[in-house]
């Protein structure tokens, strides 16, 4: 009984297991062996030179300036974005008439593939073809059409706007889901006990949520630090440089540089932070439960 | 993409090696035998190849799509053979190939931007073609440009498919409202900056010029012909460093960097990244800019456009020979059936009815004056400055010039949209990744 019991249990497993090795676990470990090899693109693994790839990392002048624009970028977005929906949230919580089409409304971006979007805004503020850089041109408020990706302020303001814009709706589900699951007792014995809005807000609403905003803020980070379409179509990581992510610089190691190896070394270098950042997420996180 | 014969073990290359001697001693030499990876092919005894009714894969990048399209339908109607043409988007195109040579997954032709053609010479994944071109009637009116980027170690491994040539476009009709003569365009840089700067004086939104400021291959492409032209080297002979801080290239960009000084220049220069440089002049409302030649066949009909050779800072012309060379892949097993469309594509037929009636630039300096281009002078202009153009060399040219994120487009900025005053550090970062 035992016996055939764990047979079974095996074979509910194998596929998934079998999954995770070929598309997981067998690429991770090529990376890793990439990453200690010579192995140009087109000519393929020359043998081992560890740990040059390593070091030839760092020694790139754009690294260190990505990983501050990455995390720069992380942090904007975070905080933008988190904000938005949770106010976006709050505002279609309840079932009132309209509710349902609002929700549709701000979900909808979210629809959109990242790529399709970003050539979509690309399109919008093309200060040649696109009608955005003009507009504020034909209502007089400015001389020439607007560079919306012209300097490395407007350019990152401009990305974050199309993040904001695609993934706002996505992130307010996630939190409309938690606030849904807050009993409506609570809030009710909030206001017999004479508690504010704010209070009520403060106290009960933060708190209850927190599973959900820590599901979001893990999410967030995670996928903010491994940006690379919305600046490769919008950017390429110009103007000067100035928005080249880590992504990016493990794109163009591959396939400006034609060097695998820098690429996977980069690429074990990131896996290595994220890791190590998600583990910190938790811990926090258990911690904040704890208490 | 995985079509007909690419997975091979040494067992079926070894049958495939067998058939191909039982039907042709001649062939001996397309089909290696064992793991030999190393180019094969050379010297066949036919020059124009088999046609014997194979099917060949062939790859091309989407900037060029139009003419090997053209190439491909017209050699596929007359031939036995028929070539499967598959398109991909340019941005994709090095990894693609990149990804195919590693898994052996080539097609059996495939085209390339020039200035990418040492990459692939330099990895081995060309067949050596020494043979088969010198022994073409016409092989020394071939682009000897584009037959210079794809020579190695002595061996040549490429002949050009498409020619893309950097001229000045000018609007005929902006010239004449603005009292310029449009039988002249400028034969100095100080003439076209005056003529420039007089279509730029009309104003209601007309601009002098245009170019791609934030676009390193378009950088290349446009101001390299004006340093040339004064007979300045950017880069040494085996493209290993760079001179772009020469007195010439200084008076280069202090020209453009004065038209973006004086607004001069359409909006959106700064900010163009090379994806729609070509589709400002054909709006009407710039006066004079360089533009690629395969652009000349889809202007707007209503244009009346001149076309003329970029000048240096004193005079002189020149031309960066750009467009896509082609070459059979080390790997293929039909190299005398590629060849037979490598040898017709360049034949006077193909090139006057297909290339240059599609107001194409041809591939032979022979054929420059055909029965298409006296119909059109302008063609004959951009036909005969192939033989006063330059294919840069070097190893490392993508991720120098062309990399977005690159030495060479911080340089550009720097010089133009900057005060020109880290030139010559700038330089050397180039030199650094030319020789990296």
């Amino acid at each position: 009984m035992r016996v055939s019991r764990t047979i079974q249990g095996l074979g509910y497993a194998a596929p998934t297991a079998l999954f995770v090795t070929v598309f997981f676990l067998l690429p991770l470990l090529l990376v890793g062996q990439m990453s200690l090899s010579d192995w140009p693109l087109l000519a393929g693994d020359r043998g081992t030179n560890a740990p040059e790839n390593y070091t030839d990392v760092t020694a790139s002048t754009l690294f260190w300036p990505a990983v501050r624009f990455t995390l720069l970028y992380t942090a904007l977005v975070t905080v933008v974005l988190l904000g938005l929906a949770l106010l976006l949230a709050l505002l279609v919580q309840e079932s009132r008439p309209g509710a349902g089409f609002y929700r549709t409304v701000y979900f909808l971006p979210g629809a959109l593939g990242l790529a399709s979007a970003s050539l979509l805004f690309w399109g919008l503020y093309s200060p040649t073809t696109g009608p955005l850089s003009r507009l504020p041109q034909h209502l007089g408020l400015a001389d020439d059409p607007v560079s919306f990706l012209g300097t490395p302020t407007s350019a990152l303001l401009s990305t974050v706007f199309l993040v904001v814009w695609k993934f706002a709706g996505f992130y307010m589900l996630i939190l409309l889901v938690g606030l849904q699951r807050i009993p409506h007792e609570v809030y009710e014995a909030a206001r017999m006990d004479g508690a504010s809005r704010a209070q009520t807000f403060r106290s009960i609403t933060l708190p209850l949520l927190r599973p959900s905003l820590a599901l979001s803020l893990l999410l967030c980070v995670t996928g903010s630090l491994l940006a690379f379409d919305q600046f490769f179509v919008l950017t390429k990581g110009g103007p000067d440089n100035s928005t080249v992510t880590v992504v990016q610089l493990i794109y163009r190691e591959a396939f400006q540089r034609m060097d695998l190896g820098t690429a996977a070394a980069l690429s074990i270098v990131v896996l290595g932070a994220l890791l190590l950042l998600n583990a910190l997420q938790f811990r926090g996180l258990r911690h904040a439960d704890e208490s | 993409m995985g079509s007909t014969t690419r997975s091979r073990g040494p067992m079926n290359r070894l049958v495939t090696g067998a058939l191909a001697l039982l039907a042709a001693a001649s062939l001996v030499t397309a089909c290696g035998s064992g793991d030999d990876s190393g180019p094969r092919g050379s010297g066949s005894a036919d020059a124009k190849g088999l046609d014997d009714g194979s099917k060949l894969t062939m790859w091309t990048r989407a900037a060029t799509r139009p003419q090997s399209e053209a190439l491909v339908e017209a050699y596929n109607a007359g031939h036995k053979n028929k070539i499967e043409l598959t398109v991909v988007p340019t941005d994709d195109y090095q990894a693609k190939v990149g990804a195919a040579a590693g898994s052996r997954d080539l097609p059996d032709l495939f085209a390339s931007d020039v200035v990418f053609v040492p990459n692939y010479t330099s990895s081995g994944l060309f067949a050596d073609l020494t043979g088969r071109i010198d022994a073409l009637p016409f092989a020394g009116k071939l682009a000897q440009s584009h037959i210079k980027a794809g020579t190695y170690d002595g061996k040549k491994y490429v002949v050009p498919h498409t020619l893309d040539l950097s001229v000045l476009f000018y609007n005929k009709d902006l010239y004449r409202k603005a009292g310029l003569d449009p039988e002249k365009p400028p034969t100095t840089l100080a003439e076209w900056d005056a003529q420039a700067r007089a279509v730029d004086a009309l104003g209601s939104g007309v601009d002098g010029t245009f170019f791609g400021g934030n676009c390193g291959g378009c950088g290349v492409f446009t101001w390299w012909p004006s340093i040339w032209a004064a007979g300045q080297e950017v880069l040494n002979e085996d493209g290993t460093a760079a001179d772009l801080d020469s007195a010439t290239a200084r008076k280069v960009y202090d020209t453009y960097r004065g038209w973006v000084r004086d607004d001069i220049v359409a909006p959106g220069a700064k900010d163009e990244t090379g994806t729609t440089w070509t589709g400002v002049f054909p709006k009407g409302k710039v006066g004079i800019m360089p533009m690629p030649s395969t652009t000349l066949g889809l202007m707007p009909k209503g244009l009346d456009l001149g076309v003329a050779p970029i000048p240096g800072p004193d005079g002189g012309k020149s031309t960066f020979v750009g467009g896509d060379a082609i070459g059979i892949s080390a790997t293929s097993d039909k190299a005398d059936q590629a060849w037979n469309f490598l040898a017709w594509s360049l034949g006077e037929e193909a090139q006057v009815d297909v290339v240059a009636a599609h107001k194409d630039v041809v591939a032979r300096t022979d054929l420059a004056a055909n029965k298409y281009s006296s119909a059109d002078p302008r063609q004959v202009t951009v036909n005969q400055l192939v033989a006063d153009g330059r294919t840069p060399y070097a190893l490392k040219f993508g991720q120098t010039f062309n990399d977005p994120n690159g030495p060479w487009l911080t340089l550009m900025r720097d010089a133009v949209f900057g005060d020109g005053g880290s030139l010559e550090k700038d330089n050397k970062a180039v030199t650094a990744s030319l020789a990296d």
